[in-house]
């Protein structure tokens, strides 16, 4: 049987305020556990929320940002359960009156055609605390600093029907909330966390089915991943006629798996009311301007000038414009570069391929835009070759130096364009290699003949000690030949 | 000393006649040697109450004296008091030591009051008889002449039997259905309960957060005054607190009442009322009438819904406010856990007392699926036809007046094992939460040798003309003034 | 109304109660006795009333983003129950 694939996202991203969303307490990553963890982060008896103003405008240029309504009176909503990483017992969420209304992204799909995907709504929720399940004499540990960080969860309606749009949407997403810069965007540190609900029903068929919840995906890849596993799972269910559990899934991404997550000793019933001790946030006209104002340019406008002022193609404009801080650092590099192709080239290809390695996000590299649009400029103009510029490159990563010209007068890496010293070694070369040079004259084809210049490079890099302009060399060669 | 009002303890002091520290050790051999008979503290702080005297004495010779300074009285054990010992009545926080002020204890601090300790009260301020209290009931200073041991009220029934005994002139309170006005009238005192959103609840421990407020227990209406200047005024670190001026609510005591007018909702005399406790109140009401007012009869129609309604909303709130204590950062834990869930059914279990437990239960209930609708939802519907009778009848008259009990202080133990009986002590008192208008409780007389007290309710931000009108009825009565034996 | 044994002990899991058997039984007198009470508001009329979920008609103050609160951990978890480097202990958490 075929099968439709139908898929809807939640996606918990992590505001990037400087406090929390109900206290005074700093949001930094990575600082030492329940150090910014204050009395009402703590829940202590007695302390009570008050709301940032911040976590509202992020979420209101979220709204804006994905052409949603922005609902002018929103209010809070206690959601009761007990879990060690949230302290008052209740998450302080939204429910019945989200902050951002029905909206939509459209994506730009590989086969180039555009598909939209309606948002649902998006909520201000505050987040958990972590669990550290390392052995403590076999006792969890207990780090609430990251409780209370705001959060924005977004709600799409199922309007997915395959893992690549599923992921073409996270991206777009990851691309809008980093270049709002309401978002560091970092997923490795759980910035951005993906619930996927996925359910199958026959080709066709109006008539959804039973749909499961894959939690916590906090990778593009895993979630790739996660989806595939999961309509596989599905498809074999349901094709030796079996039925779908509507449950939560925990996805294992080192290992391909997936299992049920524990059944709770009761259903969940999470009590949602009005949360009393905070009163309705009411977001009028000046606000909502305000916060339009604050707007950067969003990826579809700047792919758009990417292609315009630099004369990118399609693809390379997509991909240095998704990610705002790719996005700056190209621009960056290509003020100083100038050629913006050779700039893309190198951004997509040695830096991109050195940040996956190192696992790094392109704010933590160790190179700035700036010197890589030098290491640029010395590429262009024939200064070094690509095997110098690569060296260049290592140095500068690791910090060796961070002078571009400087490294290359260190290591000597100056390619030699005097056409007169070229000409010199060609001879030399060509005299020592007279069999080669009888055999290239009597090669009528062109491909051999191109093909049988490369056998006389090796021997002309060596006698430059790699310093000759391979170009140039190329030149002098083939006019030599002919003669 | 241990008679004289606030005011007046602040004119001796101010007139150097004596030091706050001799103050201090007078109020604190008394409380030491009076309280085991009523055990209306919790804990007693005497060496930072001598200090905090020393630091006051200091203050005053420096000529920076407010009509606080040096002053003796006890919070309640529901604000939250930096490094002192706050229980809220509960084996919970048998040993919680708050690391932080509430603004209520924190503006005290400032003002240079000397705080003896904490007073006893129903647990998590669940009751009305403070029979709860993990710490033990409280007994009613009067009726123990005779031998008789009644109950003060609750939940503030450590704070009004501190202040009827003449322990401490003043302590504050709270009130979410009557916890300062029922106790106030059972014990012969005088306590207000402001407008919601006027006093901070910022560290105070939360019961209903919608209902909470914190207010004062004294023996005369100027001393009420002088509390709510202390405790009213905004904070921005509580969102339901208002941004609203606050003016010298003793500025305004001596204004005549003639033409004040006067509403008795005729629901809140009906046959639950003794003719006892309603003679007792009608002359209260002629000697307002002899002091110019004028009476008329006004209707809350929906004021019989009010427990009903409040029996809803207090427990769903108090179910989710009590989610915190789970024995994982403060407070009483179980011994040897063997998992999570058994950390927290064994905490919360052995942790609260009965009531707290039954609340914590019908609240769970009322809000969980299939039952939201037709108890919260429905509770607070009616909340809002509450709210609606008193904004009518304000548009009538300028206060409300009636008993503030149906009866005189109970006997300990009368009530404890049926629970809806005890919830209908509130019966005259729990709307005014709902609603969240200012009403006081003010000493009207005595039926069988017992104190009755007559509520006075007030529209919206209205507490300087309460605080007026007590003030004035007690320029004409004595009752605040009589003394249990 | 009544509420059942089942019901109860369900609620208790949900607030995270342990409750016995004989304590089961006292509840369900209590519990029923109060629910009586409270069916008091099926008799009201309430079509078209708006739920009043606070008595301020007032609107939240929001917060500006600033950093105020200093590292308290030691006073914080001087009062804890369990703590080890830092951290808060529960009993192991199986998710």
């Amino acid at each position: 049987m075929q099968w439709d694939i139908v898929i809807g996202l939640e996606i918990h991203v992590q505001l990037a305020t400087k406090t929390k969303i109900f206290s005074g307490s700093s949001t930094a990553y990575g600082a030492e556990p329940n150090t910014q963890a204050n009395a009402v982060d703590l829940a202590m008896p007695g302390t009570l929320p008050v709301p940032n103003e911040q976590a509202f405008r992020y979420a209101v240029m979220f709204g804006l940002a994905v052409n949603a309504e922005i609902e002018r009176r929103s209010v809070f909503e206690r959601k009761n359960y007990f879990y060690p990483d949230l302290p008052k017992g209740y998450q302080t969420t939204q429910l019945e009156r989200p902050i951002v209304g029905p909206g939509y992204v459209d994506l730009d799909l590989a086969n180039g055609e555009t598909k939209r995907v309606r948002i649902h709504h998006a909520h201000l929720e505050e987040d958990a605390g972590k669990s550290l399940h390392e052995d403590f004499h076999g006792m969890t540990g207990v780090d609430l600093n990251r409780a209370g960080t705001p959060l924005i969860e977004v709600v799409t309606e199922p309007d997915m029907t395959s893992a690549e749009e599923a992921v073409a949407f996270a991206k777009k997403l990851h691309s809008l909330v980093t270049s709002l810069g309401i978002c560091d965007g970092d997923m490795s540190q759980g910035s951005m966390r993906f619930d996927v609900n996925i359910s199958l029903k026959p080709k066709g068929s109006g008539t959804l089915g039973t749909r499961t919840e894959t939690k916590n995906l906090n990778s593009f890849r895993f979630m790739e991943q996660a989806i595939a596993h999961e309509v596989e799972r599905q498809m074999d269910i349901l094709e030796d006629g079996g039925v779908i559990e509507q449950e939560t899934r925990l996805y294992n991404g080192d290992r391909d798996e997936s299992r049920s997550m524990r059944t709770k000793e009761e259903a969940n019933d999470y009590r949602y009311f009005p949360c009393p001790d905070l009163l309705p946030v009411e977001i009028d006209d000046a606000f909502i301007e305000d916060a339009r104002k604050r707007l950067p340019e969003l990826p579809d406008a700047r792919k758009a000038r990417f292609r315009e002022q630099y004369g990118l193609n399609d693809y390379d404009a997509g991909l240095l414009s998704g990610d705002a801080r790719l996005a700056t650092f190209f621009e960056d590099a290509v003020s100083h570069g100038k050629d913006a192709k050779l700039t893309a080239n190198w951004i997509q290809g040695e830096f991109s391929a050195r940040l996956n390695a190192e696992e790094k996000s392109v704010s933590e590299s160790p190179i700035s835009g700036t010197q890589l649009g030098d290491l640029v400029v010395r590429i262009a103009d024939n200064t070094i070759s690509s095997a110098g510029a690569k060296k260049v490159f290592d140095a500068l990563w690791s910090g060796e130096n961070d002078n571009v010209d400087a490294i290359i007068d260190a290591k000597g890496l100056k390619q030699v364009s005097d056409t007169g010293e070229l000409e010199r070694m060609v001879d030399e070369v060509l005299a020592g290699m007279p069999d080669q040079v009888a055999q290239y004259q009597n090669e009528e084809d062109p491909k051999k003949r191109k093909k049988m210049l490369g056998g006389f490079m090796g021997p002309l890099m060596k006698a430059s000690k790699g310093q000759g302009n391979p170009k140039l060399f190329n030149e002098i060669l083939i006019r030599k030949l002919s003669d | 000393m241990h008679n004289k009002s606030v005011a007046e303890l602040s004119r001796e002091l101010e007139s150097g006649k004596i030091s706050s520290v001799e103050l201090t050790q007078q109020f604190l051999d008394r409380l030491k040697q009076e309280d085991s008979k009523y055990n209306s503290f919790i804990t007693v702080t005497e060496e930072q109450a001598l200090a905090d005297a020393q630091a006051a004495d200091a203050q005053r010779a420096a000529g920076n004296a407010t009509p606080w300074t040096g002053i003796p009285f006890a919070h309640k054990d529901i604000f939250c008091t930096n490094g002192v010992r706050t229980t809220c009545g509960s084996k919970m926080l048998e040993n919680f030591v708050p690391p932080y002020d509430a603004t209520v204890t924190d503006n005290f601090r400032k003002a240079g009051a000397v705080c003896l300790g904490k007073t006893n009260m129903d647990e998590f301020a669940m009751g009305s008889s403070n029979e709860s209290s993990h710490f033990g009931a409280v007994t009613n200073p009067w009726g123990l002449s005779k031998g008789e041991k009644r109950v003060p009220g609750g939940s503030s029934g450590g704070s009004a039997a501190a202040v009827a005994a003449r322990l401490v002139p003043a302590a504050t309170a709270t009130d979410t259905g009557g916890s300062i006005r029922q106790p106030a009238a059972l014990c012969g005192v005088t306590g207000l309960k402001p407008t919601y959103g006027r006093v901070s609840r910022y560290g105070m421990i939360a019961f209903a957060s919608s209902l909470d407020q914190g207010g004062a227990i004294a023996r005369t209406a100027e001393d009420n005054a002088l509390m709510l200047n202390v405790m009213a005024g905004f904070d921005p670190k509580d969102s339901t607190s208002l941004d609203r001026a606050v003016p010298d609510y003793t500025a305004t005591l001596n204004e005549p009442l003639k033409g004040l007018r006067i509403g008795l909702p005729k629901e809140y005399f009906s046959d639950q009322l003794s003719p006892a406790m309603e003679e007792q109140i009608r002359a209260a009401v002629r000697e307002y009438e002899k002091l110019g007012a004028t009476v008329k009869e006004v209707s809350l129609p929906n004021a019989k819904l009010a427990i009903a309604a409040y029996y809803v909303i207090a427990p769903a709130e108090a179910s989710a406010n009590l989610s915190r204590f789970d024995g994982v950062r403060y407070g009483y834990r179980c011994e040897d856990p063997k998992d999570l869930m058994d950390l927290y059914t064994r905490t919360r279990a052995e942790g609260f007392g009965t009531e707290v437990k039954r609340r914590i239960l019908v609240g769970t209930y009322a809000l969980s699926a299939g039952y939201f609708d037709a108890y919260y939802l429905k509770a607070q519907k009616v909340r809002r036809l509450i709210q609606q009778d008193f904004i009518n009848a304000f548009k009538e008259v300028d206060v409300l007046m009636s008993p503030t009990t149906p009866s005189p202080a109970f006997a300990l133990g009368e009530k404890t094992n049926d629970p809806v009986t005890m919830y209908l002590e509130d019966i005259f008192t729990i709307a005014i939460n709902l609603a969240g208008v200012p009403a006081m409780s003010v000493p009207a007389g005595f039926v069988d040798g017992l104190p009755v007290g007559l509520q006075i309710i007030g529209d919206y931000f209205s507490e300087a003309r309460l605080l007026n009108a007590a003030h004035q009825f007690q320029q004409v009565t004595d009752w605040h003034q009589r003394e249990p034996q | 109304m009544t509420i059942s044994r089942e019901d109860i002990e369900k609620v208790a899991v949900l607030a995270r109660i342990r409750v016995d058997d004989e304590q089961v039984s006292a509840l369900e007198n209590d519990l029923g006795n109060i629910l009586d009470l409270v069916d008091q508001l099926s008799a009201a009329d309430t079509e078209s009333v708006e739920p009043m979920a606070h008595p301020l008609d007032a609107v939240q103050r929001l917060r500006p983003d600033e950093v105020t609160e200093t590292n308290q951990r030691e006073a914080f978890q001087a009062i804890a129950p369990a703590t080890e480097n830092g951290l808060y202990l529960v009993p192991r958490v199986i998710e």
